[in-house]
């Protein structure tokens, strides 16, 4: 199954609706990775909401997604980690470290937002210093 | 539970000692593909709700089958997951069998121990799975195969 991927504004919104196959995964990461050059996206949300099972492959694909989007100049934080989901992920040793997390789509945009505004401001700071 | 149980082929009864375990298979599920892992995991739940485990309880038992599972697909290519219902002195629980015929573990301890692995995967697989579940046992003959048996109890 295709996880739809929106466009909105300066980001990218990948909902994943139901259980993934590893290839469902992969293509999620290249389609991500193309995707953020194409449209010259600033930011990745990856909701996880409806993920009832988040195993080492899959932990792996979002920690990969979050590195790759973060060479290709952007930002990714995975949104939607249920309770038990975080539980069981804890207990396996799956902390996704380095990896921005938020509770919700909504907490997911503030925080890129609040990126895009640091960014931003260095950028300023820095061709004022110049 | 008694009720939804009527109308299936009768199971062994507990022995008055307590051991041994009653234990009915409930599904076999071959493994081959990506999509069997998603197909295992899936029935693992549905037994574990059956059992009435808690939310918690039932994403640990699937996500150990897909792990286990996983393993079947990365190192033997082939094999099957068997769910079982157990019932022990009055505790009920799920078993996970993950047996294979594949190239065998040379070095459980190894194999065991986190962040190792042979795949490039994050090696959290095995020593994973014997964390979330609550007894774990694996029989590995290079050549020959491996074999997993995993439990978790309900609370």
């Amino acid at each position: 199954m295709e996880v739809p991927i929106l466009k909105q504004g300066p980001y990218l919104i990948a909902t994943i609706q139901s259980a993934l196959a590893d290839a469902d995964l992969l293509n999620l990461r290249d389609a991500l990775v193309a995707r953020v050059g194409r449209y010259r996206s600033r930011g990745v949300i990856v909701d996880v909401t409806a993920v009832d099972v988040m195993d080492s492959f899959a932990s792996r694909m979002l920690r990969d997604i979050a590195h790759m989007i973060r060479l290709r100049g952007a930002e990714t934080v995975i949104v939607g980690f249920q309770p038990e989901v975080a539980f069981a992920m804890v207990q396996l040793g799956l902390t996704l470290e380095g990896v921005a997390t938020a509770l919700d789509l909504e907490e997911g945009l503030a925080y890129l937002d609040q990126k895009l505004k640091g960014a931003e401001k260095d950028t300023n700071a820095s061709s004022r210093s110049r | 539970m008694k009720e939804s149980e009527a109308g299936k082929a009768p199971e062994a009864r507990r022995h008055p000692g307590g051991a041994p375990a009653s234990l009915a298979a409930e599904a076999h599920v071959p493994i081959r593909t990506d999509r069997d892992i998603l197909e295992a995991r899936q029935k693992g739940r549905s037994l574990a709700a059956e059992l009435g485990f808690t939310s918690t309880g039932l994403t640990m038992v699937a996500t150990a089958i897909s792990e286990l599972a996983r393993n079947i697909v990365l190192y033997a290519k082939r094999g099957e997951i068997v769910l079982a219902r157990i019932d022990q002195n009055g505790r009920q629980g799920v078993v996970v069998m993950a047996r294979d015929e594949g190239p065998g573990i040379p070095d459980i301890n190894l194999a065991m121990q986190s962040g190792y692995s042979t795949s490039g995967s994050l090696g959290l697989g095995l020593p994973g799975v014997r964390r979330i579940m609550d007894e774990f046992d694996i029989v590995s003959e290079v050549g020959k195969g491996t074999s997993v048996t995993a439990k978790k109890w309900k609370p």
